[in-house]
């Protein structure tokens, strides 16, 4: 059984079935890579996975429990943090104050309410955010606007803020989209490292197939809304559906 | 029987008035994406157009009548119009009396200008600003508009009546086939209805049958790929405000003979256009005219004296309660677009 | 000290200070001088100016850290006066109590208003606020008219018998703190300056203080800092484990209740209510007193409370006759020129200057007076930086 297990999911916008029949199995402390062509319904997944969108049918089980119909707090709470496309950072506060988020949201959960302490007086939290951004090579920047960094900074923020919360999945939606290729390679060491260091499973959605090549154990390829084939990166590589998904016909 | 087709009439001006007012904010949030907390102010300003207008129309000069003297036995000194010296006294008397209707000509370009100086000096630099911010400039822009108008013409309400031909009443009823005197209506608020209703035909037309409509009604459904399609999407939007500017004006200038004008009649209707958009769906000019007349009627209703005497003050409230029920359970309104605002 | 750190310290010493010293410091003008129209420091004036900064500072929690804009507020300061006056003709003539029942009332009706608005954002939720606020007056004005006095609305009658107090027969009641009369005023005159200290007065200040002291700590607290997270990406926040709408409600009633304290202290003050206290413009007021001021910053509420109050009172109350004197130096031409030009945004025009300067602020200094003033003074910085160096260094751009 699989941290993530995705049985029979199936999701229909008006005419048009987005996603028919996935199943999806996502073992504990491997790097998953789902890929396939442009429209293969790899973000309407995602988005069934995190509480964005309900499936009409199927079944979406994280840790055995059922992940439909949550909200996003809570499925986050349930131990999965999410990377967006574009980096979702907190641009109007500093690059502390962004970390002593999450770290505030694992210690206290959904909703506490300290209204009186000075939260700069919270050692725990501001020990645990200041050794996170250590990790991530950014503690000479913690007093800086989040939003005057560069994109690949603040794409290594968000994974520190993920990481903060010490997450079971990581969930990677594209995450080097619109990167230059020094970023990028950053962006695989990085999660290399993680997913080396740390107990923790990692499922990214990717496009750059030298990303996916980099840190998957394990390869699903969406094609039409259904899982194609799903095997390691060894065989996927050269396997001729999936170039046929890609590419069409080919000789 | 006659008395709810009495309350149905009785909500047809004002709702006319809400349901013109609302398309042209249906119209300025739909295509410039823009909350117009000054729109009311625009409707006001229509409204000073026609006393403004009336005013030039009755611009006299004192003329002493050597046939008539004053109560101390010198010659009477007599205002006369310019208009009597120009066309005689008969025509120039009609003239000053159709002074409301007559004041469309003047009000149509007056309120393009003011619409095309308030898009270009100060709308445009606000579309790519939050909606908070929006709201906060044009409410200032409200604020401003309202004390130039009162600095100009006074505190006081100034009576703009309705041409003679339209003074009386009709009687409804009696055309119905009811006793006469039950339902009668004043003959120039079904003027106005009728006009409202020209008016809202007209824009509709427009966006239904011409290019231009055609891509603004584009412009509506999905902004960015029109702009990216390489139409040049500024001069439409400075036109389309123009144009609601316009709208809002006329309604502004036909409503004189119905509510005197008065400096604070734009904030008046400002809060009631807003809630009225907002059920009618953001962005759906069809559900902007539906929930005005609806709005309007419902207001209408809630005065009866009936109505009032089990649940007083209801008709002040009722346009409220609605748009909060409304929000709370159908968020997009009467015919806003499905998935829009839902959170 | 206090739980502040210097910076804020430094900030609040400052308020208390300005607070405390305000009756000099806002009679700058001999009486006898042709600026002694321009004195702001009686009674009615130095009260609305700490009064009004607590409503300010409790709208600033919600605007100016979550980014929700309510157009409904005053409808909380209403409610918080309506409280506060029926305490005071039932139960007690002590502020005191009054006051608590102005902000507990208000803080009631907020929690079932802001938990029905915030189901909506953004343009929504602002028109949502602004249908609950016209209703809230609409309601006041003819519909419970028994409790709110309808139009005319309530003050304390001589036939009001509270509970705890000895009043004689047709004796009406005044509003006191423990026997210490909100109108007492100690007037002192230091040649041809006056000065003039008053009771009730000193009593909203010191709340104003706790109120703002509090505001402080609420900005710099996790609780603060998760209302910003609110407003800088409210998805980031949610796909972190924390559920927005239990924060943004807090904040709602937080501000509601500052509202709410600001209307039992307005009762306090002068024993009388009507519904106009809620009329959706009374709301813009507090909007525009924000955000001139500086919104979402710390002292900017308080600042835009004291301007705009001030503009209200004593700047609408120059009128040509004023002018005329002020500039009778000039030739008569000249002088007429510029009365006619300056006339219209002062007096009775006054909104139209504040309307002006209200879009200014938008437009081009978001960040209020304070902004102005963080501007000003780098700018003063700057050219003596200059000087310093002695060079013909431009200070970098």
């Amino acid at each position: 059984m699989g941290i993530l297990e995705v049985k029979d999911v199936g999701k229909r916008f008006g005419g048009l079935q987005a996603l028919g029949d996935v199943n999806l199995s996502v073992k504990e402390n491997t790097v998953h890579a789902i890929i396939g062509p442009n429209g293969a319904g790899k973000s309407t997944l995602l988005n069934c996975l995190v509480g964005k969108l309900i499936p009409d049918t199927g079944s979406v089980l994280f840790d055995g429990q059922s992940v439909l119909g949550r909200t996003p707090h809570e499925i986050n709470q349930m131990g999965i943090s999410r990377v967006f496309q574009t980096p979702e950072i907190f641009g109007d506060l500093t690059v502390l104050e962004n970390m002593m988020i999450p770290c505030f949201a694992k210690r206290d959960g959904a909703f506490r309410m300290r209204a009186i302490e000075d939260m700069m007086r919270e050692k725990d939290i501001v020990e645990k955010a200041e050794s996170m951004l250590v990790d991530m090579n950014m503690a000479d920047k913690h007093h800086m606007h989040a939003a005057s960094m560069s994109r690949g900074d603040k794409r290594r923020l968000e994974i520190g803020m993920c990481l903060a919360q010490e997450p079971r999945l990581l969930l990677l939606d594209e995450p080097t989209a619109g990167m230059a290729r020094a970023d990028t390679n950053n962006t695989i060491d990085l999660l290399k490292q993680i997913s080396d260091e740390r107990d923790i499973t990692i499922a990214i959605i990717e496009h750059d197939m030298h990303v996916v090549f980099s840190l998957a154990q394990r390869i699903t390829v969406l094609a039409q809304g259904t899982p194609l084939v799903e095997d390691d990166p060894e065989n996927i590589k050269g396997h001729p559906k999936v170039r046929e998904a890609y590419l069409g016909e080919t000789a | 029987m006659e008395a709810i087709i009495l309350q149905i009439l009785n909500g047809l001006d004002k709702g006319s008035a809400y349901a013109l007012i609302a398309l042209g904010l249906t119209l300025i949030f739909g295509t410039l994406g823009v909350v117009n907390f000054a729109h009311g102010a625009l409707f006001m300003i229509g409204a000073f157009c026609a006393v403004t207008f009336s005013r030039i129309l009755t611009l006299s000069h004192t003329v002493v009548d050597e046939t008539q003297t004053d109560f101390l036995g010198n010659p009477l000194k007599v205002d006369v119009p310019y208009l009597h010296d120009l066309f005689g006294q008969a025509t120039g008397d009609a003239i000053i009396d159709w002074a409301v209707p007559l004041s469309i000509l003047f009000t149509v370009p007056v309120m393009m200008f003011v619409g095309y100086a308030m898009e270009r000096g100060l709308i445009k630099h606000f579309y790519n600003r939050p909606h908070a911010d929006q709201i906060l400039v044009t409410f200032g822009l409200a604020i401003v508009l309202q004390e130039v108008i009162k600095y100009f013409y006074g505190a006081n309400p100034i009576p703009t009546p309705a041409p003679q031909a339209f003074a009386g009443s009709l009687d409804f009823g009696a055309m119905l086939g009811f006793d006469p005197n039950l339902i009668i209506y004043p003959y120039w608020r079904i003027i106005y209805f009728i006009f409202s209703a020209i008016i809202i035909g007209a824009v509709f037309a427009f966006l239904q049958y011409t290019t231009f409509g055609m891509v603004v009604r584009a412009g509506m459904a999905d902004r960015e790929t029109v702009g990216l399609l390489g139409i040049n999407i500024d001069k439409r939007f400075t036109i389309m405000f123009g144009l609601a500017a316009a709208v809002a004006g006329l309604a502004g200038v036909m409503y004189t003979p119905i509510n005197s004008p008065n400096y604070h009649m734009g904030m008046d209707f400002l809060v009631l256009s807003f809630v009225v958009v907002v059920v009618g769906g953001m962005g759906s000019l069809p559900g902007a005219v539906l929930a005005g007349f609806l709005l309007g009627i419902l207001e209408s209703f809630a005065s009866m004296r009936e109505v009032l005497e089990i649940l007083p003050g209801l008709n002040q409230i009722i346009i409220y309660l609605v748009a909060i029920i409304i929000l709370l359970t159908r968020p997009r309104g009467l015919m806003g677009r499905k998935g829009v605002m839902e959170d | 000290m206090l739980g502040l750190n210097k910076k804020d310290l430094q900030l609040m010493l400052i308020v208390t200070g300005l607070t405390m010293l305000a009756p000099f410091i806002l009679n700058p003008f001999p009486e006898s001088s042709g600026m002694a129209q321009f004195n702001a420091g009686y009674p009615d004036l130095m009260q609305r100016f700490v009064i009004f900064g607590i409503f300010a500072i409790g709208f600033n929690l919600l605007f100016g850290l979550t980014g929700y804009l309510s157009f409904g507020h005053a409808a909380f300061l209403g409610v918080g006066s309506y409280g506060a006056i029926w305490m005071m003709k039932l139960v007690s003539l002590n502020v005191i109590p009054a006051i608590f029942m102005g902000v507990i009332v208000a803080g009631i009706f907020s929690v079932a208003v802001g938990y029905i608005c915030l189901r909506r954002s953004g343009i929504y939720f602002s028109i949502l606020t602004l249908a609950f606020a016209q209703m809230s007056y609409a309601l006041a004005y003819s519909v419970l008219t028994p409790i709110t006095g309808g139009e005319t609305g309530l003050q304390i009658k001589s036939t009001d018998r509270p509970i705890f107090s000895s009043l004689e027969e047709g004796e009406t009641g005044r509003a006191n703190l423990f026997g210490m009369d909100m109108r007492q005023s100690f007037e002192l005159n230091i040649g041809d300056w006056l000065f003039t200290f008053n009771a009730g007065y000193y009593i909203a200040a010191v709340v104003m203080l706790i109120a703002f002291y509090v505001s402080i700590r609420i900005f710099r607290s996790p609780f603060g800092l998760m209302l910003r997270a609110i407003k800088s990406n409210q998805t980031r926040m949610s796909y972190t484990g924390l559920n927005p709408r239990p924060h943004t409600l807090a904040a709602f009633v937080i501000s509601g209740m500052y509202a709410g304290l600001a209307g039992g202290l307005l009762v306090a003050m002068d024993t009388q209510v009507g519904p106009e206290r809620m009329f959706w413009t009374a709301s813009g007021e507090v909007v525009l007193m924000t955000i001139l001021g500086g919104v979402g910053t710390l002292i900017g509420p308080v600042l835009g409370a004291g301007v705009i109050k001030y503009m209200e009172n004593i700047l609408s109350k120059i009128n040509k006759d004023v002018l005329h004197e002020w500039f009778a130096f000039m030739p008569d031409g000249l002088e007429d020129f510029i009365v006619f030009l300056v006339y219209p945004f002062i007096g009775k025009g006054w909104h139209l200057t504040l309307g002006i300067l209200f879009m200014l602020v938008v437009i081009f200094l978001p960040g209020g007076l304070v902004e102005g003033g963080q501007r000003i003074g780098k700018w003063i910085k700057n050219r003596g930086k200059a000087k310093d160096t002695g060079g013909s260094t431009e200070p970098a751009e």
